[in-house]
């Protein structure tokens, strides 16, 4: 009897490894696909069809986007709204979240309020869109910076984070006479390093994959993020990237399909390199997520 | 009399609010650090809230917010007499209800099987896998798509040639619309979905499974009656919130994969308060589109959140 049960137990498990095995490589073949056709001739992409390792090494896909002004533009662009706005995006929520988490404040009750029926209810496309207008922010960066400056949700994260921080830090430190301006650049900030970590990560990966808001306030396509540029070459594909600067005489232009692949290649790239670190910390942050506000 | 009252108050109220004033003038580097946050929440979100009112104008950008004249509910007489609303309606419901049924089930199915595997090394690199392409924006996966299905080269469309079959549209026709979406949001969310249930399942005692082994239960039953239980609320609280989120459907990724092909099918509010609004310039009328489905959303969250409390309050016991 024990050992029936045991095989049934086995065939069970191995039945059960097998079908997650399968749904795992299903899931990234499309993405290993895509870097082995970037790095593939046309004439393999033509014969195999299908290819998840290229026999012929080739790198003139990436030779081509990276000679055009375009695709480095967009990703110095992207670099910088990235750094630039994830700065923002912990400064502003950390500051407001640190008073909102002090016992000893008046009026942080309403003032929470007002941050959680946002989660809930908003103004909607496009008053938002009237009031970045007016504000002259259409055609700037700082309409892919402030708009999304601080993530109500993440502010009362943060918040949550700051209350389970022992009081008698801040008491000594009081007695010492810092403000508390002192206390939350000097004690509680750097003892919140991992949770501003985490949310660091987060806030970068949402302005890498920054779209819809440039597609919404940003016409002037030097400024496009990366991912604007990748619609347009990928799924547009309004005539590819132009203006590439391989000008000589015998040069072919590489596969249409490896040009794209190579896009998104580089568009994905610095997401899979965070990727280690992001996966240490997300576990964490959905735990966070779920402490009650 | 008169006076002897208003002195009482005074003086009843003088201490507390001496000492509000105390707080405030202690805590005000507290009200410092608040005011930029503050000052965000009210120009980006409440300030938006206030601009919904030329829902109810002829909002024209050179006559500016106040002199624009008001008409009441003319846009929203517009939009309910409208056909397209009924389109828009259609749409966005059949969309969910793909979602729901065919989208919804499958994280608490890799979960419960995740959690069945033994090996920890192999969980944990199957895990690591399917996390991928939750962090990978809407452009690059309905991108990789176009790439798979083009009818120029993209390789099902080779394959199906080659093998005798005729090319298919995939892109741009109407009969495929709704499982391409459904189907890339498998693909995208499906791995990071089974953390809240994979959560939810390592909280279950292991001693329950101890002794429904001793009663000779097999593994199938044991997932059934340990299992499964665990996860009962979980499962349920999150379908309530799922449907109290039921009007929103994935706008950016919608937003990539319409065309002029199928628009028919694919036009969900979000999208045609775009098109509309920023593509047309009918501010005023858009934002009424847009003020319906809010509000439409926030009853439901607003119940939903109701239902969900409720049920967590009976499923604890």
């Amino acid at each position: 009897m024990p050992l029936k049960q045991s095989w049934g137990s086995r065939i069970f498990d191995s039945v059960n490894a097998t079908l997650l095995i399968i749904f795992a490589v299903l899931t990234v073949i499309p993405f290993i696909y895509a870097i082995a056709g970037s790095f593939a001739t046309q004439k393999e992409l033509l014969e195999k069809g299908f290819i998840l390792f290229p026999t012929e090494f080739t790198l003139d896909a990436y030779k081509y986007i990276f000679s055009t002004q375009t695709l480095v533009r967009s990703l110095l662009v992207t670099v910088y709204i990235t750094v630039v706005g994830t700065l923002i995006n912990i400064f502003f929520t950390c500051l407001m979240a640190y008073p909102l988490a002090r016992k000893d404040m008046d009026f942080r009750k309403p003032i929470l309020m007002l941050v959680v029926f946002t989660m809930l209810f908003s103004g909607g496309m496009i008053p938002t869109f009237l009031v970045v207008k007016q504000l002259g922010m259409i055609d700037t960066y700082w309409s892919l910076l402030i708009p999304g400056a601080i993530s109500a949700f993440n502010l009362i994260i943060m918040r949550n984070f700051f209350q389970q921080l022992p009081d008698g830090l801040e008491e000594a430190a009081k007695i010492d006479g810092c403000n508390d301006l002192g206390i939350f650049f000097r004690i509680v900030l750097p003892l919140s390093m991992p949770a501003i970590a985490t949310f660091s990560l987060f806030y970068a990966v949402g302005h890498w994959n920054t779209f819809f808001n440039a597609v919404l306030y940003i016409n002037d396509n030097t400024k496009w993020p990366i991912q604007v540029l990748l619609r347009q070459i990928v799924i547009l594909a309004s005539g590819g990237i132009g203006d590439s600067t391989v000008m000589e005489a015998d040069y072919v232009a590489p596969p249409e399909q490896s040009v794209k692949m190579a896009v998104i290649v580089v568009s994905t790239l610095p997401i899979l390199l965070v990727y280690p670190f992001l996966q240490k910390h997300f576990a964490k942050g959905v735990l966070l997520g779920s402490v009650k506000g | 009399m008169q006076t002897s009252l208003e002195a009482r108050v005074a003086a009843s109220s003088a201490p507390r609010s001496k000492l509000l004033m105390g707080r405030l003038v202690r805590n005000r580097w507290l009200y410092f650090m608040v005011l930029p946050g503050l000052l965000y929440f009210l120009i980006f979100k409440y300030w938006p809230m206030y601009g919904i009112f030329i829902a109810f104008k002829d909002f024209q950008p050179f006559l500016g917010f106040w002199d624009s004249p008001f008409v009441g509910l003319k846009h929203f007489e517009r939009l309910f007499g409208d056909s397209n609303f009924l389109v828009l309606f259609r749409n966005t419901l059949i969309l969910a209800a793909y979602n729901i049924l065919f989208f919804f089930p499958l994280p608490i199915l890799i979960a419960l099987m995740l959690n069945e595997l033994r090996h920890e090394f192999t969980k944990r690199t199957i895990q690591t896998l399917i996390y991928i392409p939750h962090f990978m924006s809407w452009v690059v996966v309905v991108g990789i798509a176009y790439i798979f299905l083009t009818t120029e080269g993209g390789i099902v469309n080779e394959l199906l040639e080659r093998y005798g079959g005729e090319k298919i549209n995939f892109l741009v026709s109407n009969e495929w619309f709704r499982t391409l979406i459904t189907a890339e949001v498998i693909w995208k969310e499906t791995g990071w979905g089974t953390i809240i249930f994979l959560a939810a399942l390592a909280g279950v005692d292991t001693q329950l499974y101890e002794a429904a082994r001793m009663d000779g239960a097999n593994r199938l039953r044991q997932l059934w009656h340990i299992t499964l239980p665990a996860i009962r609320s979980t499962i349920i609280i999150l379908l309530i919130l799922r449907l109290g989120h039921f009007l929103d459907t994935g706008f950016e990724q919608i937003f990539l994969m319409l065309n002029a092909m199928n628009r028919e099918v694919g036009e969900v509010f979000d999208t045609y308060v775009y098109s509309v609004g920023i593509s047309q310039g009918q501010y005023s009328f858009s934002t009424a589109v847009g003020l319906f489905k809010s509000i439409i959303g926030l009853i439901l969250v607003v119940v939903s959140n109701y239902l969900a409390k409720k049920f967590g309050e009976e499923g604890i016991y």
